[in-house]
């Protein structure tokens, strides 16, 4: 990394750092101190290739072409916004998005996990949100498994030829939900219920998490679709510059 | 941007707010707490005792305490201010771009050579 890129990279983990600061909501996340501490290694450990990875990914975007960082704060500004959104639900209960489809549609699941661990850890220290003996089941959850599932619907129904709106649309809610299955699957695997064990855990779990979640997931499709459209109408280059438009 | 996108997107937005409306309006008087709150209370009910956490946020130990509620909106407030304000900013900035290079196509040009 030459002295100007680590410069514009520190900047940007900055202006991330400086949002993650501020972010606070009822967050659906794993709470501080609820997660057993052989859970909380193990999910953690499982993160850091893909930390890696996305730091590589990154790296190489800024270094082929510096304008593109334009469209990387772009991705980060909208996880800070989603994320920061508690909606009522249906359930009676409030929950927030994710923001994180988005960044995986433009920069692959990988890319966005350094966005969304950087959120994560500055709720988890300044906000009492989430936590850090949590970080690494959240992050997987929030930055790895719902980008990766977000980005194989998007890059399988492209292929197929579905319309594009419906590819992003259907990308981005079913990742939000998928997150917090994810959610659910990592507290029923800590905490199996004493008749039924696992899947009665993951049945109270996901009624929790996932039933409070759909609303929400489709109001987050919805504005990754609107947001997409104003890159395509205004922002074509850019789009161009790392490689998203046809 | 096109008058279909136009459409769409209105329309969508529409979509959005009734579905944020739809439940709040809809159920009435309940109390739309948190579903992590929710979770922590499954956790209870599953191990059959109120659960521990084992380790307290740094943040309530530093203060001694939770986050007061006026102090969370208020930083709440500033998170969506600034996400919103990027994003405000670079739409501002391609869309100004835009309406530019219809106008001078030699800057479009001179830009596009760059990609």
């Amino acid at each position: 990394m030459s002295k100007k890129e680590r410069r514009v990279f520190s900047t940007l983990l900055l202006l991330v750092g400086i949002f993650g600061v501020t972010a606070n909501a009822s967050a659906m996340h794993i709470m501080e101190g609820y997660l057993p501490p052989t859970y909380c290694v193990a999910w953690g450990v499982l993160c850091i290739p893909f930390l890696v990875l996305g730091f590589r990914t990154l790296n190489k975007q800024v270094k082929e072409s510096r304008k593109s960082m334009t469209m990387i704060a772009m991705a980060g500004a909208f996880i800070f916004v989603i994320s920061s959104l508690k909606i009522p639900s249906v359930t009676g209960s409030c929950s927030h998005m994710t923001g994180t489809g988005l960044g995986a549609i433009l920069f692959g699941p990988a890319a966005v996990s350094v966005l969304g661990i950087i959120v994560l850890l500055f709720q988890a220290i300044l906000l009492a949100h989430g936590g850090l003996s949590s970080l690494g089941a959240n992050t997987f959850s929030m930055a790895i498994a719902g980008p990766i599932v977000s980005w194989l619907i998007y890059k399988g129904l492209k292929k197929a030829g579905v319309n594009k709106k419906v590819t992003i649309f259907l990308a981005a809610a079913i990742g939000d939900l998928f997150t917090y299955c994810v959610t659910s699957v990592q507290l029923a695997m800590a905490y199996p219920s004493a008749q039924g064990g696992f899947a009665a855990s993951l049945a109270k779990f996901l009624g929790i998490f996932a039933t409070t979640q759909i609303p929400l997931a489709i109001i987050e499709g919805i504005l990754t679709v609107i947001v997409i459209i104003a890159l395509e109408s205004f922002a074509q280059r850019e789009l161009k510059l790392i490689h998203f438009a046809d | 941007m096109t008058k279909k996108n136009k459409t769409t997107v209105i329309t969508l937005l529409i979509i959005a707010l009734l579905l944020v409306v739809g439940p709040f309006v809809a159920l009435r008087g309940a109390e739309f707490g948190g579903s992590d709150d929710a979770g922590s209370e499954m956790i209870s009910e599953i191990t059959g005792t109120e659960y521990e956490p084992w380790f307290e946020p740094v943040l309530e130990t530093a203060i001694g305490g939770e986050l007061p509620g006026e102090i969370e909106s208020l930083i709440f407030c500033v998170q969506t201010g600034i996400g919103v304000g990027v994003i405000a900013f670079l739409i501002g900035k391609f869309t100004e771009r835009k309406r530019l290079e219809t106008k001078y196509p030699e800057i479009a040009e001179k830009e596009d050579a760059e990609v």
